[in-house]
């Protein structure tokens, strides 16, 4: 075991993966010699040679559209869109043909690609650099969608993605890439290799995508979260004294229906979180499973605490941000009704 | 006054600002007018080395490159590739794409399917195109590049199963007709979006030279969709990259209603757009089989030595309407395809034939009612599976199939809900 931030834990499982399969290649915007503005691809194309990691134009459609044939010819690319806010230039690619290749073609052609972005905010990033688009991922049949929230989940699930057969969005958690950032932007993040989740084994090892994770067990109300959300949901429950079960989703599409059925029944109560805009936002979906699965075990109207329904500010960023005090008064709100 | 129509009263010393919009030279009830396109006399342009750089060979993008004369010889530098054997097949594939878009173009209009896009005028450019790619090369097709599946001897059968959505449809009944995909034939899933599969073909070829491989990749476009971003970013990864592809555009004069002139904008010709990404590109007579098939193999062959893209504009003309769902009669001349100067494809090649003293008018009626036998044949055994709305259908089961590899909870419930 060896302790990794989500940046170590990411170009870990990139590392791992070109290591044993030749065909997995890794490219993107400053993320060859340079090794991403995140550093997150740092060393391998040093390692495996610039025809394996190598930089590309500023050009998300050439990026995903390069990636799609090469899968098409039978690599896997691992690409990445330097900010997930940078990918609707390859909105046509992903949505209309890197995920409908395999249904259209009848299974003659695949695409086995991965789709690297950082996301959410909590860096300053204003409008362009913040955004949380994983409803414009889900709402497309024929992709996947994971958001991890920790190095751990982070290095399995990448290395999960790359071989899965089929195309996944991997979402990452900008603010989390050095420590659980529970919402409390004016103290210091702990770091991760402080944290249990920090412990990343460095070799191979994956975590099944569709599988989220119980990150508190409790019995007054589950809330439902992912990604950076996970950790302001952790310390809203520890702040309030409510004992809250938080589930991880981890993967988005697919959805572990299972467990948030199991807790939300159990619970009677149920908060959904995330940092993107509310209408039809992801939590949507969410809710309205929980309402036709658990209709007549909830105790109270199932609340949503996200980002508001306006760009990502700048200056207002903690203003925008759905942190700590905000969750809390949502678990209050469903611990009193 | 609003903000828009409010005119600048410091600007004294220039006129007013006008926007242009450009407009065909004719529309319907005027005489057709070719008078703008400029033709090389046959033979006229010189074939460059392989390795030529783009910069030295900037007029090939603005001429045409031709190899057919009127009298029906073949002249200059760019001919005497084809054996007679060869040049009979490539007569016989245009003839039988013809004869099929035919039938398939009836088959539409007695409902046994919702929709069909014909090659009439086009045949030369993916018949003849096909011939310069191997076994193992991959097309990144649009909708109207049949030929390469006819020209490689995928059965006809299978297409039509396609069209008709029919029991044994090899997609399941999940596309448009004429959206095939053949990996076996070297012919990725058609998209049906336009200008995607440009890209996609740069990366496929991208990924053969990563691996060390000898394969190439074509891409096609047609002139209306080069003004996609898609077709920009092809262009700037294929040049940074040196990817082992042709680029193709096929450019038929119209895009659907639109003529040419609204994506080609002020640049001379769409050829012209490779030279800018220092891309060798080649503007040839989309109409002369031996021409495109010239300039083709020429590009292959830059590939395979991995001296990188080619760009090849292939002038020709779309005889017939863009698909079943269009007339075009309401936005051009109805006797324009008789006056377009580069002639009909398939009797320039029969010309030439004859004059080499391989072919006869009577040998070319005696192979159309052949091949029309050859194509109703396949026809009838694709109709005993159904055609869209009568017998053999695919199964309902098959929407939710095949949307992932391993089918997820949510969409098997969905099925069950469907009753599957």
């Amino acid at each position: 075991m060896a302790r990794m931030t989500m940046i170590e834990a990411v170009r870990s499982a990139m590392d791992v993966s070109m290591e044993r399969d030749d065909d997995v290649v890794v490219f993107g915007e400053d993320v060859g010699y340079f090794g991403g503005v995140f550093r997150c691809t740092q060393g391998l194309q040093a390692k495996y040679g610039r025809t394996r990691c190598f930089d590309t134009p500023i050009s998300e459609s050439g990026i995903v559209g390069t990636a799609i044939g090469m899968a098409a010819y039978g690599l896997k690319p691992c690409v990445e869109i330097q900010f997930a806010d940078y990918m609707y230039p390859a909105y046509d690619q992903i949505t209309q043909e890197a995920a409908r290749i395999r249904y259209r073609s009848n299974g003659d052609f695949t695409c086995p690609i991965v789709l690297r972005m950082p996301t959410g905010g909590g860096i300053f990033g204003g409008q362009t650099h913040s955004q949380s688009p994983e409803a414009l991922f889900t709402h497309v049949c024929g992709l996947k969608v994971v958001v991890p929230s920790n190095p751990y989940d982070a290095k399995g699930l990448l290395i999960a993605a790359i071989e899965d057969p089929d195309p996944v969005m991997f979402l990452e958690p900008k603010r989390l890439y050095n420590g659980p950032f529970d919402g409390h932007h004016e103290k210091p993040v702990t770091p991760w290799s402080k944290h249990d989740l920090g412990e990343v084994p460095e070799g191979h090892y994956s975590i099944p995508i569709g599988k989220a994770e119980i990150r508190r067990p409790g019995s007054a109300v589950t809330v439902i979260a992912y990604g950076t959300m996970v950790h302001v949901a952790l310390a809203a429950a520890e702040e309030m004294g409510i004992d809250a079960e938080v589930i991880d989703l981890r993967s988005l599409l697919p959805l572990d229906l299972d467990t948030v059925v199991q807790s939300v029944t159990k619970t009677g109560r149920c908060v959904m979180v995330h940092e993107a805009t509310l209408t039809s936002g992801y939590g949507a979906e969410v809710v309205a499973l929980v309402q036709e699965h658990c209709f007549y075990h909830l105790e109270a109207p199932v609340v949503r605490v996200t980002g508001w329904d306006t760009p990502y500010p700048h200056a207002q960023e903690w203003d925008y941000f759905p942190g700590p005090a905000r969750v809390g008064r949502a678990l209050a709100e469903v611990m009193e009704a | 006054m609003g903000e828009k129509g409010r005119k600048n009263e410091g600007m004294t010393e220039f006129p007013q600002l006008s926007l242009h919009v450009p407009e065909p030279a004719v529309r319907p009830g005027d005489q057709p007018d070719f008078s703008n396109v400029k033709i090389a006399k046959a033979g006229v342009v010189p074939r460059p080395e392989v390795d030529v750089a783009s910069e030295e060979i900037r007029d090939l993008a603005y001429s045409i490159i031709r190899v057919l004369n009127r009298d029906g010889d073949a002249v200059g530098p760019w001919a005497g590739l084809l054996s007679d054997e060869e040049l009979l097949t490539g007569l016989r594939n245009m003839m039988k794409l013809r004869a099929f878009d035919a039938r398939m173009l009836m088959a539409q209009r007695q409902g046994k399917t919702s929709f069909y896009m014909q090659h009439l005028g086009e045949e030369a450019v993916s018949c003849a195109f096909r011939k310069a790619l191997r076994k193992g090369d991959m097309n990144f097709p649009t909708y109207r590049q049949a030929g390469l599946l006819i020209a490689d001897d995928y059965p006809m059968v299978e297409m039509m199963n396609q069209i008709y959505s029919n029991e044994s449809d090899p997609l399941r009944g999940r596309q448009l007709p004429i959206m095939y995909s053949s990996k076996e034939h070297g012919f990725f899933t058609i998209s049906g979006n336009l200008a995607t599969q440009y890209v996609q073909a740069v990366g496929w070829a991208m990924a053969s030279a990563i691996k060390n491989d000898t394969r190439i990749a074509a891409a096609w476009i047609g002139d209306g969709s080069t003004a996609e971003s898609d077709f920009h970013s092809a262009l700037v990864f294929a040049s940074t990259y040196k990817a082992p592809v042709i680029l193709n555009i096929v450019n038929n004069q119209w895009a659907i209603s639109t003529f040419q002139g609204i994506a080609r904008g002020g640049s001379g010709t769409f050829a012209a757009r490779g030279l800018g990404f220092g891309i060798p590109a080649l503007r040839v007579d989309g109409n002369d089989y031996l021409a495109v098939y010239a300039v083709s193999s020429w590009a292959a062959e830059r590939a395979r030595r991995n001296l990188g893209p080619t760009l090849i504009e292939y002038v020709t003309y779309r005889v017939g309407a863009h698909s079943t769902s269009d007339d075009p009669s309401a936005y051009r001349p109805k006797t324009e395809s008789e006056a377009w100067p580069l002639g009909d494809p398939v009797l320039r090649l029969k010309k030439h034939l004859i004059a080499r003293g391989v072919w006869s008018e009577e040998r070319h009626v005696q192979a159309e009612a052949e091949i029309l036998d050859e194509v109703i044949q396949a026809q009838k055994q694709a109709e005993a599976h159904g055609t869209l709305h009568a017998g053999g259908k695919p199964s309902v089961r098959d929407i939710f199939e095949g949307v992932y590899a391993e089918m997820p909870a949510h969409i098997r419930r969905q099925r069950q809900k469907a009753g599957y």
